[in-house]
């Protein structure tokens, strides 16, 4: 699965950021680094671009961009209002 | 005393000049939108003229994708500032700390402000500061900018620092953390020779940064040795470098944010935030309502509010002119003195002057949307509709600005991160009708259309967009090829703006206008005046049609005779209009004689017809931009031949609509 295609209100986990150079750093930077949590808000009214929620703020991209992002579904925390993953390893 | 430079900077929308204001108490614009502060502005701390602050465009971390975060990052590395404060939304923590460790690396000391505190304590959240000052090793201060609540202990904390520096505590850890040593033994030196900050230095030349690694000498050898340290690293964590060093940095702060938040639930302005959403960015509602605002704004700025603001300014211009006329005729001056004073200074600044009130109002709401948040949702909301004209949600800023005014519009630009959208945005913001231009639709409406003044309003409007969606894609099919820059656009959570910012704000815009009619305004009516009053003997004229300005104007008329007007006066206006469009009105009252209203009315029934005086005002809509327009892109562009090609290019296309109109028109009628 890929970010651009996921509903509103699903609940996903970032598996790997495809792609190269700039943007893809850019979409790290922001805080879309893999195990992170995503909240899939909404998409804008004429279809693009989408609207996340992900480490306590809203971020909006471009379809084409989000399906960079590769993601699964977060079936364990799926209730949970609370996106913050806490359970982060650190290697 | 040597003064010391403060660097202020943080992510976009976390309060940064509302503390500016609040430290400095100078005045400077503020906005909600990611990256509304793009110019460097200075100033220095209440009653401590030793610390000078500068606020720095938000950024999100220290690769710059734009120009303004180019602009903070340069100033960091290159001017060594003394100190940095890096305030930080309390709210919005974890992606805001990602700034700070990086802004750690570069080894100047520095305090942490945790900002919209207020808002934290309202929520039930708890943020130990005594647990993040540990963590981070440096002064963490609690404020809420808004409230203006800790700024002293901020000053405070700066003037102790000063004199007794620190140096950062390093975060790294693990495989990272043996890459960074491996490649920091091995430029070392060279960065200490350079007074350059190491860690900093370290990472760039780890990030492959051209400039870093040819500033520091690396030879062919020396990187392919970097690049085998990398490749190591990458095959032990089964994870590229990228990846590696943000997710050490953003799991640092996860221990980090563990250890000290405390999080019951959301803060109110997010909650009330949410909610505002679930109609403002609403699938079908979201974009009505945007329209709606829009229209909404036009019909109160120029007919509940402007309207009758207008009309007061005027009556009360016509009765200093009178006052003025009789106090002069009762001193006897000479003929001439009197008509400069009021047929030149008078006439000039009372037309252009009365359109303060709405030049302000509009200004108002203007900063109203930005600094509440909304116009961020706007780049959302129409994102779609403006990537298929070649250009991308966040132009849209740009534009809405420009209805204000161009310079400032185009100054805000520089958010756009490709230079192919920056210019794209240039070109078409002149074709959004600025306020400068009012004053034109005002005269001829009263004169021409008095009954359907809001219909050729609208169409006025109406067709400046047009004309600038049909160029973009005129453009985008040819000079523009290629891809619009990526969209990533945080959107703030919706803040009630403080009056002191758009108090601010507003003040510089009418101290702008005001100056404008005092210099350039003044100056082109004192000029025209004279070109007029005079013949080329310097004889004073009876009728300005034996005026040197008469000549002048005559020369360019024929070019305007397919557009139905070819009144030399008409031309002559458009030719001062140039340095800036209010001058069009006060050349036309200068050159007709007319000291109010009624009397200009009269004259422009004899130079144009119906038809024709709505060719001009579609022509003075699309036309070059005024003087200081030509300057702003002259300066954003970097070159003059650029922006002279646009400017022709304006030119052309007006030609071009008003020639379409006018035949258009002529077949109809």
């Amino acid at each position: 699965m890929t970010l651009d295609n996921i509903k509103p209100n699903m609940i996903v986990r970032i598996i790997n950021i495809k792609g190269s150079g700039l943007l893809r750093k850019r979409l790290l930077e922001m805080g879309l680094t893999p195990n992170t949590q995503v909240k899939i808000k909404k998409i804008a009214p004429l279809g693009d671009p989408i609207e996340v929620f992900l480490r306590h703020y809203i971020l909006t991209l471009r379809k084409r961009d989000a399906a960079q992002i590769e993601v699964m579904e977060d079936k364990n925390n799926g209730n949970q209002k609370d996106c913050f993953n806490w359970e982060s390893k650190l290697w | 005393m040597e003064i010391k430079k403060i660097a202020l900077i943080g992510n976009q929308n976390c309060g940064k000049t509302t503390l500016f204001n609040a430290l400095t108490g100078s005045n400077q614009h503020i906005g909600n939108f990611p990256g509304v502060t793009v110019e460097q502005k200075t100033g220095y701390i209440k009653n401590n003229e030793q610390y000078e602050l500068i606020d720095l465009p938000g950024i999100y971390s220290l690769t710059p994708y734009s120009l303004d975060e180019i602009v903070s990052v340069q100033y960091l590395l290159n001017d060594k500032p003394h100190f940095i404060i890096n305030i930080v939304d309390a709210t919005h923590l974890e992606r805001n700390l990602y700034l700070t460790l990086q802004l750690m690396e570069l080894n100047i000391p520095m305090i942490l402000v945790l900002n919209m505190m207020d808002e934290i304590k309202t929520s039930g959240t708890i943020i130990h500061i005594e647990k993040l000052k540990k963590q981070l090793q440096m002064p963490v201060i609690p404020i809420s900018a808004s409230q203006e609540e800790g700024i002293d202990e901020i000053i405070k904390t700066i003037e102790y620092m000063i004199d007794h520096p620190t140096r950062h505590i390093d975060l790294t850890y693990g495989m990272m953390k043996e890459t960074i040593s491996l490649i920091s033994s091995i430029i070392e030196k060279r960065v200490y020779q350079l007074q350059l900050p190491l860690h900093y230095c370290t990472m760039r030349v780890i990030e492959d940064d051209k400039q870093m690694i040819q500033k520091l000498h690396i030879t062919h050898h020396e990187q392919k040795y970097i690049h085998q340290i990398i490749k190591d690293m990458e095959n032990k964590l089964q994870v590229d470098k990228d990846i590696a060093f943000i997710q050490m940095r953003y799991t640092l702060i996860d221990h980090i944010c563990q250890q000290c938040i405390i999080r019951v639930k959301e803060t109110k302005a997010q909650i009330i935030s949410d909610y505002l959403d679930s109609f403002l960015t609403h699938q079908y509602l979201g974009i009505p309502i945007f329209i709606l605002i829009i229209i909404m704004i036009f019909y109160l700025t120029f007919y509940v509010l402007g309207q009758p603001l207008q009309n007061l300014m005027e009556s009360f211009f016509q009765y200093i002119t009178q006052y003025i006329d009789t106090f002069l005729n009762y001193l006897q001056v000479t003929n001439w003195v009197k008509s400069f004073i009021c047929d030149g200074i008078l006439a000039g600044l009372g037309s252009v002057l009365s359109f303060l009130p709405v030049i302000i109002i509009l200004f108002l709401f203007l900063s109203l949307l930005e600094d509440s948040g909304y116009m961020a949702r706007v780049a959302f909301i129409m994102d779609r509709a403006l990537r298929d004209i070649g250009l991308s949600g966040k132009s849209i800023v740009p534009m809405l600005i420009g209805f204000g005014c161009s310079v400032p519009a185009i100054m805000s630009t520089r958010t756009l991160s490709s230079v192919r959208d920056r210019k794209l945005t240039m070109i078409l913001i002149p074709f959004m009708s600025c306020s400068a231009k009012l004053p034109i639709y005002g005269m001829i409406i009263t004169a021409f259309f008095q009954e359907k003044a809001a219909i050729v309003m609208i169409t006025i409007y109406c067709i400046g967009i047009f004309v600038a969606i049909l160029s973009a894609l005129l453009l985008k099919k040819t000079l523009f090829l290629g891809e619009p820059i990526p969209f990533l656009l945080e959107l703030p959570t919706y803040r009630i703006p403080t009056y002191k910012n758009i108090i601010y704000n507003i003040y510089d815009k009418a101290k702008g206008f005001v100056h404008k009619a005092f210099t350039v305004i003044l100056l082109s009516s004192i000029i025209i005046w004279f070109l007029q009053s005079f013949n080329f003997q310097l004889e004073m004229v009876e009728k300005s049609s034996q005026s040197i300005l008469a000549s002048i104007g005559t020369i360019f008329s024929p070019l305007f005779k397919p557009l139905g007007f070819d009144d030399w006066r008409a031309s002559t206006a458009l030719i001062t209009g140039i340095t800036a469009k209010e001058t069009v009105v006060s050349t036309l009252s200068v050159l007709t004689s007319s000291s109010h209203f009624t009397s200009l009315n009269n004259a422009l029934i004899t130079i144009f017809t119906p038809l024709s005086s709505f060719t001009f005002l579609v022509f003075t809509v699309l036309y070059m931009p005024c003087v200081a327009t030509l300057a702003t892109m002259k300066k954003e562009l970097g070159s003059w031949k650029q922006a002279l090609i646009i400017v022709l290019f304006q030119s052309g296309i007006a030609y071009l609509v008003a020639l379409f109109i006018f035949k258009l028109g002529s077949l109809l009628i």
